[in-house]
């Protein structure tokens, strides 16, 4: 199959399983914002909602982005290898027009956010962090797993809440250029349609920083309690 | 007009004797440029001058310097081309440069670009991917007449969008990762919107695509780099439709 | 002696389709024991080796650049020329047969450019089905301009690089038959010696410009698509690597030169700015559909900034004396006449060398957008050159050198005197007579290329056998000992002067001398200073490095040397020609300022045999019979 051994093909690889997280990264930060008490029950009543789901779909569905993310990963690693054999000898003057910080600095973004994502799974998910304040030990009223009373015990340690927001920049970097990117990879973009979608990009990337990094920061600043 | 006023310059030079050698940078000084020179006028100066010295001139490509042939390839303080805006290095003038300037040259730097000597490289890898099937394939003689294929003048433009592609290679020296995707992507995109490109479409973009990796490109991190190196302004839009056309190969 | 064209009789209306009938055929299965070579892939070269390659012969193309992409004939930018008659204007075969006949001035073969203005119609059709992007109208039809030196609009064009286009269809047709196997390129080669063993040419030598390693080809047929000469004027539009190197050598070898000295001087080019330049860029001929020529009345306005010139102060000299051509009187025309108000001393810019070309009336008639959108790209290259604004000052322009008309002679089915020798497009002397009209050196290439030579090297090659020689043949060997003789002789001299010090020496002579105006006297300057310079080429040159890698002062070695040996046979034939006639103006022969041809004594080709460098060469004379145009003067007015 071209799609998985071809140069443009691993890139619309690289397009559609990043595409793909963008979308679960939005459902996630609509999860999150429950927090804002637009659910009743708030984010305790989502998370138990996600948890009565069948395990078969649950699991299908972690599994799957799980896929997705190795996918991305395996891909993004081989072609970045690639690229830079490509070009052994640098310029004595380095002199870039168009690329950003963000465009160059991918692979790097993406490992930090690898790094972030298996620390924040081991945390909120599987609560081997920190288990005291665990969501699952400690279940709320209703006798549902406590996520609030978890999350918030965790932000408003100055250092946790820090290092959210920190990789919420780095997740930030690495939509601003990636989601743009995968449109272009994917062939949906023209000269007409290109700056809009690198502004949308950008903005696209600061809604989700903004979004995600909001739930820490209004905890750590004590307006959740 | 102020043809009194002469620059002088510190050129840092890349010399490599030929494909073996590891090559390093030499410091030369331009003396008595104006700013009508051209920038290829200017090192023709610095030539003479070292070769009259009994040493060996500085080689490069060249040919037509009026900005069509392609020939010319340097990297002029880390942009290819010089870094004005849609220009060959041939066009480019010493008006652009301050008396006293210290200027970085340089050859293209990819894989799939060997050099050859000193600024001249080795480019037979773009002739490659044409070979691959960057045509129509029409016989002499025997077509119809040029007026029974009609073609409305938004798609006879944005073909020759494509074409306008002198295949210099400064896409492929901009890029960070080596790759021809915009070379390729012009190819592609300049037969793909043509009624007469239209049968091959599919089996072309994926010959190129093939050949293009087979040469020993980069692949395409849209970084943009390209755009902003092409001497003919060649948009990224090129690169899109030839991603569009390969996912589209893919089914037919 | 008198030369033959051998030109097929009758009608002229179906000489070409009589004569392809009459030529005898190769049979397909006999074709690809055939080897042709091919030097050069501009229009002529790339298409010839394209078609032959599919037609079943063996080909082997050469090129001096690093692909067959960058031959010269990509800076065309104007357009094309061709009978199409889509804007039903009057246009047809006959007209433009007629029209480049005249603009020639009546020093054409009428049977060649009867085939050539034939055949255009199907060069249009061809590049539009390989997908060369002409310019369209909303509804899909091929749009098309005017040129200078006709009344209809027959120019075919793709934006302002008609010239690359066509090239690049060439070029995909070439890179279509190398992958299929039936071409096989050598590029970054230059040819050093035609090799002629018998009596008929065989091979050729050339030089690889990467590793210095002198290689011979062995081949049934050799064709020459290797361009024009007029950097012989060091400064011209040509690419720094166009030479007469190719031709020379053919020329040295026995085939005849043929009217060298008919070159074209471009009317509008960007007047040189200083000593150090290496070239001249040409700015197309469509500027002058709405483009003013003028100069200041009065002299001592030249200094003063065009724009505080006022209007009754100007004298449109084109508009002034040729009323119904106007601005768009032919080249050799348009050339002249700048030249005229220049040396009246009116001329403007650096040394008065220079006429303005202003754009403010069609502004103001159309709009800057709709000038913009027509000649967007040569203001900035304008721009980009000068430093200065075309929209809101008038370009300055000079005529420079840009075309040869002359070449190496050839008959009807452009095989030269030597047998096995075929010369293709700008490289031969054809149609084009001793002027040019704008928009055709891309038909007749093509016109070579595709339609003319993959019938008439069949009706040659049918006559020979295959293979009779190989490069082991002991010509090839003496070819190659004499390239490598000269090599060593350019590395030994070790003088003071480098070769691009001559070379601006020689142009300097031939511009003065021999160029836009030539009178018995400056010939004769010539004619002594070139040997003169010549000998001191050869006693001073200065070439360093090696002969076994790549030394690009060892290629303009070589081309200097063939230049300053070519030069004096142009010089020679300026001087023999005792009239003007198109781009050969002598000042003695002139009835106010219009060229004075002779038709009793000059009505024919002269074409010049080698005897030698420093010998006399022999003239040939092939007469021209006009019996389809009458000969008459040629008048714009």
């Amino acid at each position: 199959m071209q799609l998985f051994s071809s140069s443009i093909g691993r890139k619309i690889v690289m397009a559609i399983t990043g595409q793909c997280m963008v979308l679960f990264a939005i459902i996630h930060l609509l999860g999150n914002s429950t927090a804002f008490g637009w659910l009743t029950g708030g984010l305790n009543a989502y998370a138990h909602h996600l948890h009565s789901l069948p395990l078969p779909l649950l699991w299908g569905f972690r599994l799957g982005l799980l896929a997705l993310a190795c996918i991305h990963i395996w891909f993004g690693i081989q072609l970045t290898i690639e690229n830079r054999a490509c070009r052994t000898q640098q310029y004595a003057v380095k002199n870039m027009q168009k690329a950003s910080f963000a465009s160059e600095t991918m692979i790097w973004t993406g490992a930090l956010l690898l790094l972030f994502i298996i620390y924040h799974l081991l945390h909120f998910t599987f609560q081997v962090i920190n288990p005291e304040t665990g969501a699952l030990i400690n279940p709320d009223a209703l006798g549902h797993p406590n996520v609030l009373a978890m999350v918030v015990a965790a932000f408003q340690n100055v250092g946790i809440a820090l290092l959210y927001v920190g990789a919420m920049v780095v997740l930030f970097l690495h939509l601003s250029h990636g989601i743009q990117s995968s449109f272009q990879s994917m062939g949906w973009s023209n000269d007409r349609t290109q700056p809009c979608l690198i502004k949308g990009s950008t903005l696209g990337a600061l809604f989700m920083f903004l979004g995600y990094a909001a739930v820490p920061l209004i905890i750590l600043v004590r307006i959740l309690k | 007009m102020s043809d009194h006023k002469t620059m002088t310059l510190t050129l840092i030079v890349w010399r490599q004797k030929n494909a073996n050698d590891p090559g390093k940078f030499e410091t030369y000084t331009a003396k008595g440029i104006t700013e009508h020179h051209s920038f290829l006028e200017m090192l023709d100066v610095v030539n003479e001058d070292l070769i009259l010295a009994g040493k060996d001139p500085i080689v490069f490509d060249h040919d037509c310097r009026e900005g069509i042939c392609g020939m010319c390839s340097q990297v002029v303080n880390g942009m290819a081309h010089g870094g004005q805006d849609r220009t060959t290095v041939c066009q480019l003038h010493m008006r652009k440069f301050k008396d006293g300037d210290t200027i970085y040259i340089e050859p293209w730097r990819a894989r799939a670009f060997p050099i050859i000597r000193d600024l001249i490289v080795d480019r037979a890898a773009l002739d490659t991917i044409v070979q691959a099937g960057a045509y129509v394939s029409c016989h002499t003689g025997g077509v119809p007449d040029g007026n029974a294929i009609l073609i409305p003048k938004p798609v006879a433009d944005e073909s020759m969008d494509a074409a306008e592609c002198i295949g210099c290679g400064a896409c492929v020296a901009g890029c960070p990762n080596g790759a021809a995707m915009l070379f390729t992507g012009s190819k592609v995109s300049q037969f793909a919107v043509l009624p007469q490109g239209k049968p091959e479409a599919a089996a072309r973009v994926k010959a190129l695509e093939k050949a293009m990796t087979d040469c020993g490109f980069g692949n395409c991190t849209n970084h943009y780099e390209c755009q902003a190196a092409c001497p003919k302004g060649i948009n990224v839009k090129f690169i899109a439709r030839m991603n569009r056309e390969f996912l589209k190969a893919q089914f037919s | 002696m008198i030369l033959d064209g051998k030109c097929p009789t009758g009608p002229i209306q179906q000489t070409w389709d009589k004569h392809c009938f009459d030529l005898k055929l190769v049979n397909p299965a006999n074709k690809r024991k055939y080897n042709i070579i091919v030097v050069g892939t501009g229009l002529a070269g790339g298409a010839a080796a394209a078609s032959l390659g599919e037609l079943g012969y063996n080909v082997q193309a050469f090129c001096y650049q690093d692909s067959p992409r960058r031959a010269h004939s990509i800076a065309a930018q104007g357009g094309i020329n061709a009978a199409k008659n889509y804007p039903n204007d009057g246009d047809s075969i006959y007209r433009l047969f007629y029209d480049t006949i005249k603009g020639g001035d009546f020093r054409a073969r009428e049977a060649d450019v009867w085939r050539l203005a034939q055949v255009s119609n199907n060069i249009i059709d061809q590049c539009v089905a390989q997908g060369v992007p002409f310019a369209r109208d909303y509804a899909g039809y091929l749009d098309n301009r005017s040129f200078g030196g006709a009344q209809v609009s027959r120019t075919f064009y793709a934006r302002g690089q008609t010239g690359q286009q066509l090239l690049l269809g060439a070029y995909t047709a070439l890179s279509r038959q190398i992958k299929l196997g039936t071409v096989k390129m050598y590029d970054r080669r230059e040819m050093l010696d035609l090799v002629v063993v018998d009596g008929v040419a065989r091979g050729i030598t050339v030089r690889n410009l990467i590793t210095g390693e002198l290689e011979s080809y062995a081949a049934d047929a050799v064709c020459l698509a290797t361009g024009g000469y007029v950097n012989v004027f060091y400064l011209s539009t040509n690419a720094m690597g166009c030479s007469v190197t190719a031709n020379w050598k053919a020329h040295k070898k026995g085939a005849y030169f043929a009217n060298p000295c008919y070159t074209q001087i471009h009317p509008t080019c960007i007047p040189q700015a200083g000593d150090y330049q290496s070239k001249l860029t040409l700015m197309s001929e469509s500027l002058r559909n709405d483009g003013r020529c003028w100069v200041p009345k009065k002299k001592e306005d030249c200094g003063k900034h065009p724009n505080e010139v006022p209007e009754e102060d100007r004298d449109y000299y084109l508009e002034r004396k040729y009323p119904s051509f106007g601005n768009l009187a032919p080249r050799d025309i348009a050339s002249r006449a700048a030249k005229e108000q220049c040396d009246d001393g009116r001329g403007v810019g650096p040394g008065g060398r220079g006429v303005y070309l202003d754009f403010s009336t069609s502004i103001k008639r159309v709009g800057a957008d709709t000038i913009k959108e027509r000649y967007g790209n040569l203001f900035e290259m304008y721009e980009k050159i000068t430093d200065e604004d075309g929209y809101k000052r008038p370009m300055r322009m000079y005529p420079a050198p840009h075309y040869s008309m002359g070449g190496l002679w050839v008959d009807y089915n452009l095989m030269s005197n030597i047998p096995g020798l075929f010369v293709l497009g700008e490289a031969n002397f054809s149609v084009h007579g001793a002027n040019r009209l704008g928009a055709s050196a891309l038909m007749q290439g093509l016109a070579d290329g595709y339609f003319v030579i993959p019938n008439t090297i069949g009706g040659y090659l049918a006559t020979v056998k295959p293979g009779a020689v190989n490069a082991e043949h002991p010509e090839f060997k003496k070819c190659e000992e004499d390239a490598k003789r000269s090599v060593e002789t350019f590395l030994s001299i070790n003088g003071k002067r480098t070769t691009s010090d001559f070379m601006r020496e020689l142009g300097g002579l031939m511009w003065e001398n021999c160029g836009m105006a030539r009178t018995k006297e400056s010939l004769e300057t010539n004619l002594k200073k070139i040997p003169a310079l010549r000998e001191e080429f050869w006693k001073n040159v200065k070439v360093s490095g090696s002969g076994n890698e790549l030394n690009q002062q060892l290629e303009n070695a070589g081309r200097t040397a063939d230049f300053l040996e070519f030069a004096e046979l142009m010089c020679r034939d300026a001087l023999h020609r005792n009239e003007s006639c198109g781009g050969h103006f002598r000042t003695e022969y002139q009835d106010a300022g219009e060229a004075q041809r002779d038709d009793a004594n000059f009505c024919y080709v002269g074409a010049w045999e080698f005897k030698g460098v420093d010998k006399q060469p022999e003239l040939h004379k092939e007469p021209l019979k006009f019996e389809n145009v009458h000969l008459a003067v040629r008048s714009y007015k």
